[in-house]
Parts: structure tokens; C-alpha cells; sequence
């Protein structure tokens, strides 16, 4: 292997690591404020790239029927918890917030689509498609077991995860898309070329990184999430709602799925049920943040990059057994090594 | 005249099939301390719960005389009742600045602008939260974890503190300390229901009380009543009785 392969691979594992990070954050947040291990993440990475194609093709997205679909269901499943808990009084503004939303984006999006709108604009339709599809999915499968154990919720998420592969099929089809690339720059620094759209990556990647780390650490509402996250009692008796908080981090989840879809979508082609294991590999990277720490899982989701990188150079064919076996000594590293602080005495 | 700010009346909590909490009716008036005292597994804890809505209950809760039986925890900390229980349930991998200002959460959701301003009066109340604010929750000695506790209760600028055993596993000099804040509080026009075993200093910094026994209100009175009833005195402050406020 010459040092221009090296710099090849160590450029592809920079670009799926810098998508991995974003994931990993995205389950990071939602396992600490729901305890939900969100393995239908990688399917908001699969909408997000399928939802984008569609408009390009000038065809209305099929994320945006699931929208309506789920924004439906979510309205009669509020509607009955209003009524039988004698909230009834309550029931026109949630219902006006369940509903409105999904069918502003949705008739903006019909309106939007036959004007052929630039890719930019494309990207942030997408994004807004597949955002309330996050406190949706949280709404309907996730919010009525709130109390349950993480196993009945991982269960749930299971379940989540194929009826949302199934959707994507039926929505989008069998067949697989690349969307067009943000930028066709090609920027070479000595023997290596760097495409604009790994640029793209990166920066977005960064900006999108940078922009979480001062939510949480310096707004009052990050805080409240991770308050959540480290005390959901503790977070009630302050006034800290955790079903709003469950929303709010399912609808960061879905963003930064969708986010990461549009990003690698020019990269790779993306089929309905690719998402999968793009969100399988940010779980091993949010699982040597031992699915607490943001800075370990990040370093995670870069080495998980780099090692598919590398492995796919020498052991193409075994180079996902490779990225998933090495969970197992993290494993045991984490168990050894994680540091419990006392919640209370 | 004295304003009736907490009406409890007929109150049950169940678990399962063993009644915790039996037909307890009680009333908190504004500007007054109000202690509930009785022997571990009496339904203290659990009547406090369920007046916060972290318990189900059945029976008649009315604050400021709005009826809060339908109520989540949240709105109630948005209406004004503030909970701070036995077990603290700080945010220990926080700081305890951060703890702090999320005490005032709901204020910071209606655009209150004060919030810095409750920040220095608890730094105030508390000097050695102060030197602490940069520290983890989780690092603080059991004192220090009361006075974030109540501290953060005050930063929601509650109308009702309820405490639920805040002497408990504390040294006898923190107690005072802490005791001396509680009462130092009611001039400030907050009104408190303080659940105390500390039954001595729960009579002593508070303006009415009641006993309460086997899940049932067994006695209640002013708390210099109480304090005087020769079944008290028997019962709660005889040997072992507790620790002065003062």
C-alpha cells in the first residue's frame, strides 16, 4: 500500500466518519432522554437521500403521505388520551398542533415541486419532510410505553425499525438512488484529490456538531434535555416535561438522520433499507461513548470510518463483520473502565 | 385575614391494594409553615407525592383555588407548587449553576427576565453553593446536596415549598443551618408543608401542624399545641426526640 492509497482511504473513513459522528450523537441524545436505542435511525438516513431523489424526478415524495399517515394516527391516539383522561378542553389546540404542521409541508411541498426548485432549496424541503416524521414516530410507537423497561422499548424500536423499512419500500420502491453531488469541485493538495462533496460533509458535519455542543452546554432548553437524560424525576419536579423532551430529541434524531442521508446520498447509493446498517455503524461509535459520552463517540464514529475504510481495501468482503465484531472488546473495555457517579446518596 | 392557599380534603393513594394514604384532609394557609409529622411508613412521603401528582390519588386537591386532581407534576410546578423530596433527585453530573437555573425552567419558559437576579439571593441564602457553582452535583457532601435542593426549589419562585424530610443523614450543625433557612423563608412570603421525624424542630419553626399515623390524620393543631399534647410529647419528643431547630 503507497502513501496516495493511504491518503484515499484515510480520506473515505474522514467522510463515513464524519456521517457516523452525526448518528451517534443523534442515539447518544435519544437513549439518554427516552432510553430508547433508536435502531429505526438509519431508516430517517434512508428517507432523507429517497425523499430528495423523488423531488429531483419532480414526483411528490412518498415521506410525505407517511407524514400525513402518521400525523392521522397520532391525532386520534391524542384525541383518546385527552378524552379519557377529562382533558377534553385541551383537545382543539393539540389537535391544531398534531395537524397543522404535517399539512402546511405538505401542501408547500406540492406547491414547491413543479417549480424545480435549486438543490439547496431541494435539501432543506427534504429536511423538513422528514423532521416531524422523528416526534411522529416517538408520538405513536414510543410515548405510550414511556414507563416500560429498555428492553420492551428496544423491542419496540425493532418493530419500529421494519415497519418503516416496509414503508420505504412501499413508498419508494426497490430501486436504489445517488442524488446529484453539492459541489462537482474537485480541490487537489499534492498526489490528493478531494471531492467538494466530502468538503460538504465535513463542514456540515462540524457546523452541525458545533451547533449541538453550544446547545446543550449553554441554552437553558439543552440543558433541560440532558437533565432529562441524567434525572427524569428530578427533571419532572423542575417542570421539565419528558414526553416534550422525547419530542424534541426525536425530531434532532430525524434532522440529523435526514441530514446525513442528503450528505452521503451523492456518495453512495442509497436503497430503501440502507439506512440500516449506516445507523448500525453510528450505534458502535455511540457504544464506545459507552451511549453517554459525546467526545468518546465521536472518536468511536471516526475509527468505526476509518476501519471500514481500510478493511474494505484488504477484506472487502468481511469489512462490516469486522467494524461489528469490534464491539466486543469495546465492550469489555467499557465495563472495565466506566466511571458510575452517584446520582444520589 | 389569612388566605386559604392549599386545600387538601378526602385524600387516598393506594398501592396496590394497601391503603398508604387514607381520607387525609389538611389545609396550608399563605405565609405559613405547616408540618406534617408522624413515624417512618406513616404515608408522609406518599401523601407529599401525591399532592405533587408524582403519585395517583383520589380525593380533593385545590390550590389557589383551582382543582389540580387532573394535573401532570409539570403544571403543577408551573402553577406554583414545588416538591423537594427525600431523595433530592439533583442532576449530579451537572453543575450545580446549571442545577440552579433549571430550577427555573418554567420561568424561563414564560420569559421571565428576574432569573439572574433568584440566582444571587440563593447565592445569598447559601454562600457555599456560591463557592461551589462551578462543581458537579454528584461532588457535593449531603448538606450541600440539601441546600441545591432547596435552592433550586426557590429559583422556581415557588407559592407552595412542600420538603420532605430536609434534616434527613444530616450533621446536627448542617441541620440547624438548614432549619434556619426554612423558616428565614416565610418572610419572604413563600408558605411551606414541611414533613419532618425531626418532630421537635418541625413543631418548632412551624405555625400549625398535624400528626399523622397509619396513613390517617390522628391529631392535628398549632403547632405550640402539638408541641405541649402530652401524646406528642410521649410519642415524638421525648428521648430521641430530635434535634433543636435553634
Amino acid at each position: 500500500m503507497d502513501s496516495q492509497t493511504i491518503l484515499i482511504l484515510a480520506q473515505d473513513g474522514l467522510t463515513n466518519g464524519a456521517i457516523y459522528v452525526l448518528l451517534s450523537v443523534a442515539l447518544i441524545l435519544v437513549f439518554g432522554v427516552t432510553r430508547v436505542v433508536l435502531i429505526p435511525q438509519g431508516e430517517f438516513v434512508s428517507y432523507g437521500a429517497l425523499t430528495l431523489a423523488s423531488m429531483q424526478l419532480g414526483a411528490m415524495p412518498g415521506t410525505v403521505w407517511l407524514l400525513l399517515i402518521m400525523a392521522g394516527i397520532a391525532a386520534i391516539m391524542e384525541t383518546y388520551r385527552l378524552l379519557s383522561s377529562g382533558a377534553g378542553r385541551e383537545l382543539p389546540r393539540v389537535l391544531a398542533m398534531t395537524l397543522v404542521p404535517p399539512v402546511a409541508i405538505a401542501a408547500l411541498v406540492k406547491i414547491c415541486i413543479p417549480m424545480h426548485l435549486a438543490l439547496g432549496w431541494q435539501v432543506l424541503l427534504a429536511i423538513l419532510i422528514v423532521t416531524p416524521l422523528g416526534p411522529l414516530v416517538y408520538r405513536v410507537a414510543f410515548r405510550p410505553l414511556a414507563d416500560a423497561s429498555v428492553l420492551v422499548l428496544l423491542i419496540a424500536a425493532v418493530a419500529t425499525h421494519f415497519v418503516l423499512v416496509g414503508l420505504g419500500l412501499l413508498f419508494f420502491g426497490a430501486e436504489g438512488v445517488r442524488t446529484p453531488p453539492f459541489s462537482d469541485a474537485q480541490l487537489t493538495f499534492g498526489t490528493l484529490t478531494v471531492s467538494g462533496q466530502s468538503l460538504w460533509v465535513y463542514a456540515t458535519s462540524f457546523v452541525f456538531i458545533s451547533f449541538l455542543a453550544w446547545f446543550f452546554s449553554r441554552t437553558l432548553y439543552g440543558k433541560a434535555l440532558r437533565a432529562v437524560a441524567f434525572n427524569r424525576n428530578g427533571a419532572r419536579l423542575v417542570g421539565i416535561s419528558p414526553h416534550l423532551a422525547g419530542t424534541v430529541t426525536f425530531a434532532f434524531a430525524a434532522a440529523i438522520g435526514c441530514l446525513s442521508g442528503v450528505l452521503i446520498g451523492p456518495i453512495t447509493t442509497l436503497y430503501y433499507d440502507s439506512g440500516f446498517l449506516i445507523g448500525l455503524k453510528g450505534f458502535v461509535g455511540a457504544i464506545v461513548g459507552g451511549m453517554a459520552s459525546y467526545p468518546l463517540a465521536a472518536a468511536g464514529a471516526f475509527m468505526v470510518g476509518f476501519l471500514e475504510s481500510f478493511s474494505s481495501f484488504w477484506l472487502s468482503g468481511y469489512k462490516d463483520v469486522i467494524v461489528f465484531t469490534i464491539i466486543i472488546p469495546i465492550l469489555l473495555w467499557r465495563s472495565l473502565s466506566s466511571i458510575h457517579y452517584e446520582e444520589e446518596e | 385575614m389569612t388566605e386559604r392557599l392549599l386545600t387538601v380534603r378526602d385524600l387516598n393513594v393506594r398501592y396496590g391494594k394497601v391503603e398508604a394514604v387514607y381520607r387525609a384532609s389538611l389545609d396550608v394557609d399563605r405565609g405559613t409553615i405547616v408540618s406534617v409529622i408522624g413515624p417512618n411508613g406513616a404515608g408522609k412521603s406518599t401523601l407529599l407525592n401525591a399532592l405533587m401528582g408524582v403519585l395517583a390519588s383520589r380525593g380533593t386537591v385545590e390550590f389557589c383555588g383551582s382543582d389540580m386532581a387532573r394535573l401532570t407534576v409539570e403544571r403543577r410546578v408551573s402553577q406554583g407548587l414545588c416538591l423537594v423530596p427525600e431523595t433530592r433527585e439533583l442532576f449530579a453530573q451537572m453543575s450545580v449553576e446549571d442545577n440552579l437555573e433549571l430550577g427555573a425552567f418554567t420561568r424561563y419558559r414564560r420569559g421571565d427576565k428576574g432569573i439572574r437576579q433568584s440566582l444571587s439571593e440563593v447565592f445569598a441564602l447559601f454562600p457555599r453553593l456560591e463557592q461551589r457553582r462551578t462543581q458537579f452535583a454528584g461532588s457535593l457532601s449531603g448538606g450541600e446536596r440539601q441546600m441545591l435542593a432547596l435552592g433550586r426549589a426557590l429559583m422556581s419562585q415557588p407559592t407552595l415549598l412542600m420538603l420532605d424530610e430536609p434534616s434527613l443523614g444530616l450533621a446536627p450543625l448542617i441541620v440547624k443551618e438548614i432549619l434556619h433557612a426554612i423558616s428565614d423563608l416565610r418572610s419572604t412570603g413563600v408558605s411551606i408543608l414541611l414533613i419532618e421525624q425531626n418532630a421537635r424542630a418541625a413543631l418548632q419553626i412551624s405555625d400549625y401542624g398535624y400528626v399523622l399515623e397509619n396513613g390517617e390524620i390522628a391529631l392535628e393543631g398549632p403547632s405550640s399545641d402539638l408541641a405541649n399534647n402530652p401524646r406528642i410529647i410521649e410519642s415524638y419528643l421525648g428521648i430521641g426526640g430530635g434535634e433543636e431547630a435553634s
